[in-house]
Parts: structure tokens; C-alpha cells; sequence
């Protein structure tokens, strides 16, 4: 039988991964909000493909392996760094390759789009972009005049709703009824808003109601919006986790070195992807 | 005078560029803006409120990553700082790529980030690249990120006050959409300048020096300021101010 928290089903990470099709477009957020890199691993491990990404606004490692395995087939962001620790050589290749369409656009307009989404809106507009290369080639955003501007032309931009199958992300806690603690992170909220579910993974379930109180109610994001929770502790490693645990310096240095070519990150893959089944 | 570093006279211009603003945040990978921020602030007597990307003591967003854009759209975001893989005499930024047919560029950047409408938004916009060569300070950029002022009559309270370098300090005139060399570094000359510019720029027939900071700046600078940003950017402080990260502050 199911465990349930809740309503919410709590798997395994395997299992939580088989709910995501080939083709599924898939919301992630920022390595500061909280990256479900447990889950990733497991995705990979599943062999999906074809995933359309949309990174919210912006992604690293999480897409970089997606990429290097080839699960992607449509990244839609506002960058791809992995910061200090180098270059994304998986999401470059893969770009140069052909591999995936590549839909950039800037943070603010993500954002946007992801709250029309949220709203149950067609579209959002955004100031800016205008002579941009960006607008020219993101031919599914439009410009119009302003209608309620009369005195002057006021031509500005509208995004089409971003509405992804799933929201994917990890979050400290739960509580006993599949209420997450999310904190200030409210791009979660809005990312699970603009999703059909939220497939979760959290460092632990804990027997406490989030919703007893002001105090925490504030920082959750409620259950309705949850369709899977997975227990993962550590599981945004090697990313960190806000102020819980820190990047893994030592181990992303590897990665961006073995990420370097096709056999390298297939290696990486063998010896943290593969062989980590059992221990996650 | 006292001795100063590079990166000291950087962040000593950024903080004089700053004056008079309530409300300044920096970017991802940005440890110079964010200590000249901090320092503008430690300066401002209270006045201003400084947000730093990446930090938690020094970042008083809590309404999730759009809040730092909708501040931007409402106006109260006085001043940011941006970048650019390429930039150009028109002060258009690439932050995408370089060369080949976009988007499978021959060279390929992070991405956008906010860039394509801050730079829209906030009224006082800095640029700012350390490197000062004829690859990075273009004729014409090869992606448009973010486009430089039109004065085409659309919507545009924002923009850049000039593109600060390594080398200078160049101040944009937003009637002529053109950079104009306002001060050259100490250790530095005009025709390096030039020589190491891809864009045409106006230039006077004689152009200061960048204002070096005093002793009392450099003791803050090397203290209070050090230790703030250290706690976002230990490397950058590890690098620029071994004294104080030797004493194990």
C-alpha cells in the first residue's frame, strides 16, 4: 500500500521520477531555492527524453547533466552557470550539437510568465526587451500598443503563459500532511501555481502540521498543489541547500573536470548516477 | 597619497557613482559592485539600502526571485550593474554569445539574465567589465541582450550612466547614444585607451584622472567593507584583501 502524507503520496525517488513522461515539461528552480539534484539523478537514471526545462529564471548542474544525458529536448531560460566551478560543457555541446531548442529569455520575463500561468492568464506583459535580440527570436512573444495609452505610442510586450506539467524542486521539510516548507522561496509557490503538480523531495518528513500556526503557514506552500513527495536527505547535493548545507566545492570541481567531454561525464555518470540507485 | 589596488579604485568609483541613490542591488558574480554598494551605503549615513545577490545579511528580499524585478518596475531600484561578453559604442550588451549564426554561437555565454528589462527600468545602470580589450568593447555587438537607449519614444526610464573598466571610466551621453572617456586610471593613458577600444567614443582634449580613494575610504574599505562582502564572495576578499583574511576575520 501507498504511504501517504495526507492525500500525498510519499515514494521513492525511482517512483517519483516514473511519474514524469518523455516530453513532459518540467519547472526548476535556482540553485538558492532549493534544486531536487537526488531526483535529477534519478530522471536520468530512468532515461528520460525529450523534457522541455524551464528554468526559473535560471539554471546550472541541473540542466548541464539533464543536457549531458540526454534528456532534454527544449531548454527555455534566462542562463546556464555553473558559477565558479566553470563552464557548462554538457548544456554547450548539446546546444552546438543541436541536440535541444534553445529559448532564451530574461529573468523578470520567466517570472512573469510563470504568475500568468499562476493566474489562470493567457499572457503577461514586460517591460523592456524592446530591439532586443531576444524578442526577435522568440517568436511566441508579441508586442502591442499599450490600449490604454492615448496620448503617446507605448508599444510593450507580451508573454504567453508558461504552464509546465510539473514543478520539481527540494524543500527542508514537509510535515505529516504534505503541506512543504518553502520559507521565502516563494518562486516555488509560483512555480507550483503555474504547474499541473509539484513532484517534491525534502530532507525529511516531519510529524508536525505547518498550517497550526501563522508563524509557519507564511512559509509553506500548500498540499493541494503536491503531487509526489520523495524523502532525499541531502538531496540537492552537490548544490546547496539555503543556509543548511553548503555547495560541495570539492565535488563540483570534479564534475565541471570530467564534464569536460562526452566520456568523462558518461564516467561520472557510471560512478554517481548509475551506482547511486541503491543508496538513494 | 597611499598605495591602492586596482580593484580598490573600482570599488571606491562604483560607491562615487552611487551617491545620492536609496536603493542599489548587484547581480550574480558581481564582488566589486557589491562591495562598492556596501561602501556607498557604510558612506550614505543610513540613506541607503544595499541588496547583494547571493548574500543573506545583506539581501532584505523575501517575496521569491521576481521581487528584485517588480522593485525595478515600480521604480525604486535606483541603481544596478550589468556586464557583457560584448558591449558596444551604442551601449548594446551581448550576455548570449559571440560569433557563428546564433543560437548555435561559436562562442556561448550563461545567458540574459535580467539584464533584457533592468536595463530598461533602473535609472542609473552602471556597466561594468574588468577586461578593456577590442574583443570584449566592440563596434557592433554579435547578440543583442539588452538594446542601449533608442530615444525612439517608448517606455525607457532606464539605462547606463557609463562603462566603468579596468582601465576608465566612460561616461554615456543619452542624446547622443555615445560613450564620452571622463577619466582615465592612474597608471593609465588616453591612447591606451583608444588602443584597446573597438568603438568610436568622444573624448576631450584633456581627460582626468579617475579619482583616487583617500586614506580614510581605504581603512573602511580594507575593514568594515571587506568583512561585509567577504561573507558572499570569500575568494574575492581572499585575493584582494589578504591582510584581512589573514587575520581571520
Amino acid at each position: 500500500m501507498t504511504r501517504l502524507a495526507g492525500q500525498v503520496p510519499v515514494s521513492s525517488l525511482d517512483q517519483l521520477a516514473a511519474e514524469i513522461p518523455n516530453g513532459a515539461k518540467i519547472a526548476v528552480p535556482p540553485d538558492y531555492s532549493g534544486v531536487a539534484m537526488a531526483l535529477t539523478r534519478a530522471m536520468i537514471r530512468r532515461g528520460l527524453r525529450d523534457l522541455h526545462v524551464v528554468c526559473v529564471p535560471i539554471s546550472g548542474l541541473q540542466v548541464d547533466m539533464l543536457a549531458g544525458a540526454g534528456c532534454i529536448g527544449t531548454v527555455e531560460t534566462s542562463a546556464i552557470t555553473l558559477g565558479e566551478y566553470g563552464t557548462a560543457h554538457r548544456f554547450q555541446a548539446g546546444l552546438k550539437a543541436r541536440q535541444f531548442r534553445m529559448m532564451d529569455a530574461t529573468c523578470p520575463a520567466v517570472h512573469a510568465a510563470i504568475q500568468a500561468a499562476g493566474k489562470g492568464l493567457p499572457f503577461m506583459p514586460l517591460r523592456g526587451l524592446l530591439g532586443t535580440d531576444l524578442l526577435k527570436n522568440r517568436p511566441d512573444w508579441q508586442v502591442i500598443d499599450n490600449p490604454f495609452e492615448t496620448e503617446r505610442r507605448d508599444p510593450i510586450v507580451l508573454l504567453p503563459a508558461i504552464k509546465p506539467d510539473f514543478a520539481v524542486f527540494h524543500a527542508p521539510f514537509a510535515d505529516r500532511n504534505g503541506n512543504v516548507f518553502i520559507g521565502r522561496r516563494r518562486e516555488l509557490v509560483a512555480m507550483a501555481h503555474a504547474s499541473t503538480a509539484s513532484l517534491v523531495t525534502v530532507e525529511e518528513i516531519r510529524d508536525i502540521d505547518l498550517l497550526a500556526s501563522e508563524e509557519s503557514a507564511a512559509g509553506t506552500l500548500t498540499a493541494a498543489y503536491i503531487g509526489g513527495i520523495a524523502e532525499a536527505p541531502r538531496g540537492a547535493w552537490p548544490i546547496k541547500l539555503w543556509d543548511i548545507y553548503d555547495y560541495d566545492e570539492a565535488h563540483l570541481k570534479l564534475y565541471g573536470e570530467m564534464a569536460r567531454t562526452p566520456e568523462g561525464f558518461a564516467r561520472y555518470c557510471d560512478e554517481f548516477v548509475h551506482e547511486q540507485k541503491a543508496a538513494e | 597619497m597611499s598605495a591602492f589596488s586596482r580593484q580598490e579604485l573600482l570599488i571606491n568609483t562604483i560607491a562615487r557613482l552611487l551617491q545620492g541613490c536609496r536603493l542599489v542591488a548587484t547581480g550574480a558574480s558581481s564582488p566589486i559592485p557589491g562591495a562598492g554598494a556596501l561602501l556607498a551605503r557604510a558612506q550614505s549615513g543610513g540613506r541607503m539600502r544595499v541588496n547583494v545577490l547571493g548574500s543573506v545579511r545583506n539581501d532584505f528580499l523575501c517575496d521569491g526571485g521576481v521581487e528584485l524585478f517588480d522593485l525595478a518596475g515600480q521604480g525604486r531600484l535606483d541603481a544596478f550593474f550589468l556586464g557583457g561578453g560584448q558591449i558596444d559604442g551604442q551601449a548594446n550588451i551581448n550576455l548570449v554569445g559571440a560569433g557563428g549564426a546564433y543560437p548555435q554561437t561559436d562562442v556561448r555565454w550563461p545567458g540574459s539574465f535580467g539584464s533584457g528589462s533592468l536595463y530598461y527600468l533602473v535609472p542609473r545602470v552602471i556597466l561594468f567589465r574588468e577586461e578593456h580589450t577590442r574583443r570584449v568593447l566592440v563596434p557592433k555587438v554579435d547578440f543583442i541582450s539588452s538594446a542601449g537607449p533608442q530615444n525612439d519614444g517608448t517606455y525607457r526610464p532606464g539605462g547606463p550612466i557609463g562603462l566603468l573598466t579596468n582601465l576608465c571610466w566612460f561616461a554615456f551621453d543619452r542624446e547622443q547614444c555615445r560613450f564620452r572617456l571622463e577619466s582615465v586610471h592612474p597608471g593609465h593613458t588616453v591612447e591606451e585607451v583608444r588602443d584597446n577600444t573597438g568603438f568610436d567614443f568622444d573624448c576631450p582634449a584633456t581627460v582626468p584622472a579617475t579619482a583616487a580613494p583617500d586614506a580614510e575610504t581605504l581603512a573602511l574599505m580594507r575593514t568594515r567593507i571587506a568583512r561585509d562582502i567577504a561573507e558572499t564572495y570569500p575568494r574575492f576578499v581572499a585575493q584582494v584583501f589578504p591582510d584581512l583574511a589573514a587575520a581571520g576575520d
